[in-house]
């Protein structure tokens, strides 16, 4: 196994594993780790094809994962102010509750 | 080897993050596989990266989520989906992942020889932010104002209106 | 340019602030609003005195004595309009008449209107009409001239209609207006037809004004359809207006109408200024007027002028003739201005700008002296305006009879102390020497013995004799248990008659023929004394026969009403005793109201009720028709959309809610549902493209 394919296992891995969590847990602060997990497996895809990539003098990797990260950290911000205010109206933090949205 | 060894750290992290009932716990976990995500992005020569990944992720947002825990504590139930949902969700887990591993596996893209270490320092890192990645460094920090704001207004102990 | 012509607009700006800031004050509040209208119309009458040396200046030293001063208003198209404002002789004169009688006048009325309830509100509208009036005054555009002019006509029916509880003032108010709405609209027409030939309505504009050479030219050029040159409609037009406001022949039934407004307002308005406005007017765009193509010669009146001589003579015996047959003293003394304003308009026509002009400035004196008089015989005799039933006030008002008696002199022409012996004889000398004809001298003498005439009827009437006002009351008992007797009025009444009397007096000094300043001044050359002026060819004769003919009419005056006292309020006039019938046609203005009433208003009413039964059955039967049919379509319409479209509608839309219920099971809510959706599709997407790139 090459080391890119490695990372790029790990990254698949770790995308599964917060999947799992999104799918398969009801406690929205689970979901949300589950996310936070897929995009670092979504980062770690970004930094092994500019390590191995054919142009690592560009940084477009690195600069796109300090982006993501930023980006990451807003989405972690709202969805967790998200989830408080959820949870004052109405009392709960399952996800399977919520879904005033049905159609 | 080193690889192997936070690789393994890391999704033994990601999973007990998702499994253990205990949320705190699940926290800790998760911080676990934070970690050994920065430790791989160090060996990957991504030092910047990698210490970003630390105060961020670890430092950050593992910490709000702590918050949350904490401010949303007296939920009662915790546990998994029904049992008809888990194993709907763990087969298209598993689906997902045999189609990414399949296509890793079968890709062409991997057969390149290995490529020296790549720069990246700090001053290369801090130029291209500054010269090349400066409007989207600007809108990122707009955006991370904007996601602030939002985030404390969303958040905010809303006043009775009705008596 | 010095700092008075740039500030000239100061002139009219304090007036209109004063009236602005009186209309804000309450009703109560008397003694302020009388001093800011008073303190404004001081400050103005100042700077037209300053305005007036600095022409004076400008003439001694050899200057030109017209400056203008012209700013852009608003830009339409690609031009911009221009408005403006001018200082030059007749802009100068007409300034110092105005305040300075303006001023008396507001003076006097603070006594004449003490009594009233709305006091604030009448010397808001007099500082109004100040204001417009001196902006009419100051224009340099025909446009600005224009809207101050209606600013005038406005506040003119504001004021008429003071007392606007009064049916008679009201409609007297609306009849103003209107007469002078007919004569506006040939000005306004006029206007626009200068306004498409010249392309500027300012007056001088260094060369491009439209009263100067080029454009003059250019409209004497053009000849409209019937062979007429531009600039004489244009002129005729113009001069319409001016025949509206100043009252002349046939639009003049307005004036004495309108002497239902307060007395002061009469003496201001339609005495003084207002009625003057329209011969200023002719005064101003006299070039347009005189303005004649080179092929004729100079010396003949153009047809503008020749329409404005016959104009003015017509009404100046016209309005005679009636006013020997009123009894109202404030009507006599209106058909009287009628009268006087038919004068200056055969000055202007026959003599030229300095003529009419000086006959403007005399009587803007001595009329507006005689109102005030007449003023203050009402005032004195409690609101009693008849002429046969006063009588015998000479001893009782002394001061207002001695001033009256200046102005009745001056009014008459009477020889060499009087100024309106200086002025009319200008005209009736220049006359005299018109080249088209002699019609209108003989016209203006017979005026002069009529106007001799009728204020010696009218002096005998009030101021002679035994005092008859007790008869009337005891006729009516129930107003006044004690007969009232006549009282001299207050000082701020009587001082404003002496200043004027004096005037009346003293100004004939600048028009005699040996000094004749006023026309040198008006058209701009320092004046030359010469004694030898009288001895000018037909100058004496005119003055001897103009002497004559005033004591011909003094006379006649005496020996109907001054031989005998005239004893009771109800016998018949001496000249009705005479000439019943003549009388009696005169007593009722020589039917003109009649006339009108008859032809004019019943046509205008026949014409209203036609349109009306138009409105009523012809187009309104199309429009009900056009409805109709548009109710009948809707109502099919609405058969088909209910029994077709709506059927097939309806089963649509029964279609549409089944699958929408259908697809909406989807939509669980469940968050995770969806995720897991994500997920097969996620895979499945993979696959494709991996075995699409494959094969």
């Amino acid at each position: 196994m090459t080391p890119l394919s490695s990372c790029l296992m790990l990254s698949a891995l770790l995308f599964s594993v917060g999947f799992a969590g999104v799918l398969m847990r009801r406690n929205a602060i689970l979901i949300l780790i589950g996310i936070e997990l897929m995009l670092n497996a979504a980062n770690l895809n970004f930094i092994a094809f500019w390590r191995y990539g054919s142009a690592p003098e560009a940084l477009t990797g690195v600069m796109f994962v300090i982006f993501s990260i930023g980006v990451a950290a807003a989405e972690a911000a709202v969805g967790l102010a998200l989830i408080i205010s959820i949870y004052r109206h109405r009392k709960t933090t399952q996800i399977d509750r919520i879904n005033s949205m049905r159609g | 080897m080193l690889f192997t060894i936070f690789a393994a750290l890391t999704i033994a992290g990601a999973v007990a993050a998702i499994s253990l009932r205990n949320l705190v716990h699940s926290v800790l976990s998760l911080i676990l596989a934070f970690a050994g995500l920065a430790a791989v992005y160090l060996l990957l020569g991504a030092q910047f990266i990698g210490f970003a990944q630390i105060l961020v992720y670890v430092g950050a947002v593992a910490i709000l989520i702590v918050f949350t825990i904490l401010l949303t504590r007296n939920d009662g139930t915790f546990g998994t989906s029904s049992q008809a949902s888990w194993n709907l969700g763990a087969l298209i887990v598993i689906a997902v992942f045999g189609t990414l591993a399949w296509t890793i596996h079968s890709s062409a893209a991997l057969q390149h020889a290995l490529p020296p270490q790549p720069e990246a320092t700090m001053q290369q890192i801090g130029t291209a932010l500054m010269v090349r990645f400066a409007l989207p460094l600007e809108v990122i920090g707009l955006l991370l104002t904007a996601a602030l704001i939002g985030a404390a207004t969303i958040a905010l102990h809303e006043k009775q209106e009705r008596p | 340019m010095t700092w008075i012509v740039r500030n000239l607009w100061l002139i009219p700006a304090l007036p209109a602030l004063a009236a602005g800031l009186t209309a804000l004050a309450k009703r109560h509040q008397r003694r302020y609003s009388a001093a800011l209208a008073i303190g404004a119309m001081g400050l103005s009458f100042l700077l037209s005195l300053c305005a007036f040396s600095q022409v004076m200046l400008a003439i001694t030293h050899g200057q030109p004595s017209r400056q203008v001063v012209n700013f852009p208003w608003f830009e339409f198209g690609n031009q911009w309009l221009k408005l403006g404002w001018m200082l030059d002789p007749l802009t100068a004169i007409m300034l110092v008449m105005v305040t300075f009688v303006g001023l008396l006048i507001f003076i006097y009325s603070t006594g004449y209107m003490a009594h009233d309830d709305n006091f604030t509100r009448f010397f808001c509208f007099l500082s109004l009409f100040a204001a417009a009036m001196l902006g009419v005054i100051i224009a340099n555009s025909l446009l600005l001239l224009f809207m101050c002019w209606e600013l005038v006509g406005l506040t003119s029916y504001l004021l008429i209609g003071f007392w606007y509880h009064k049916p008679s003032a009201a409609a007297a108010a609306k009849k103003a207006f209107i007469t002078t709405r007919i004569g506006d609209l040939a000005f306004l027409v006029g206007m626009l037809w200068l306004f498409s030939q010249a392309g500027t309505l300012l007056f001088y504009d260094q060369g491009a004004g439209c009263l100067e050479h080029s454009a003059l030219t250019a409209m004497v050029a053009h000849l409209t359809g019937i062979g007429m040159a531009a600039s004489t409609g244009i002129a005729l037009l113009i001069f319409a207006g001016a025949v509206g406001k100043s009252g002349q022949v046939p639009l003049h039934v307005w004036l004495p109408d309108a002497m239902e407004g307060p007395t002061p307002v009469s003496a201001l308005i339609h005495a003084a200024t207002m009625v003057a406005a329209g011969v200023f007017l002719v005064a101003r765009v006299y070039p347009l007027m005189a303005a004649h193509s080179d092929a004729a010669s100079a010396l003949s009146a153009t047809t503008a002028l020749q329409v404005v001589t016959w104009i003015g003579a017509i009404t100046a015996v016209f309005a005679a003739l009636i006013a020997v047959a009123q009894n109202d003293i404030k009507r006599i003394l209106a058909y009287s201005t009628v009268s006087q304003l038919g004068y200056m308009m055969m000055g202007l026509g026959v003599g030229g700008v300095a003529v009419g002009m000086f006959h403007l400035i005399t009587h803007a004196f001595f009329k507006s002296l005689l109102f005030m008089g007449a003023g203050s015989v009402i005032h004195g005799c409690h609101e009693e305006q008849d002429i046969r039933r006063m009588g015998g006030l000479s001893k009782l008002m002394p001061v207002t009879f001695a001033t009256y008696a200046v102005g009745m002199l001056a009014l008459c022409g009477f020889p060499l102390f009087f100024s309106g012996f200086w002025s009319k004889d200008a005209i009736l000398h220049a006359a005299m020497g018109w080249s088209i004809s002699r019609i209108p001298f003989y016209l203006g003498s017979l005026g002069a013995l009529l106007t001799a005439f009728y204020m010696t009827r009218q002096v005998y009437y009030v101021f002679f004799g035994t005092s008859r006002l007790a008869s009337h009351h005891e006729a009516t008992p129930a107003a006044h248990t004690a007969p009232p007797t006549p009282h001299e009025s207050p000082s701020s009444m009587t001082f404003p008659l002496v200043l004027l009397a004096s005037c009346a007096i003293l100004l004939g000094a600048v028009g005699t023929p040996a000094w004749p300043w006023f026309d040198s001044f008006l058209s701009g050359e320092a004046p030359i004394f010469a004694f030898a002026g009288f001895l000018e060819h037909g100058i004496l004769p005119v003055m001897l026969t103009s002497t004559l003919i005033v004591f011909l009419g003094l006379a006649l005056g005496w020996w109907f009403y001054g031989r005998q006292p005239i004893l009771s309020a109800d016998l018949p006039d001496a000249l009705e005793q005479l000439q019943p019938g003549i009388f009696r046609v005169l007593q009722n203005k020589f039917y003109v109201d009649e006339l009108y009433e008859h032809t004019v208003i019943r046509w205008n009413s026949a014409l209203a009720t036609f349109s009306d039964w138009l409105d009523r059955w012809v187009w309104n039967g199309v429009v009900m028709t056009v409805s109709n049919l548009v109710l009948g379509l809707s109502w099919l319409a609405r058969s088909t959309d209910t029994y077709l479209v709506n059927t097939s509608f309806d089963e649509g839309c029964n279609t549409v809610t089944t699958s929408g219920k259908l697809l909406a099971r989807l939509q669980s809510g469940r968050t995770q549902s969806y995720l897991r959706l994500v997920g097969i599709a996620f895979a499945a997407l993979v696959l494709v493209l991996i075995w699409s790139a494959r094969s």
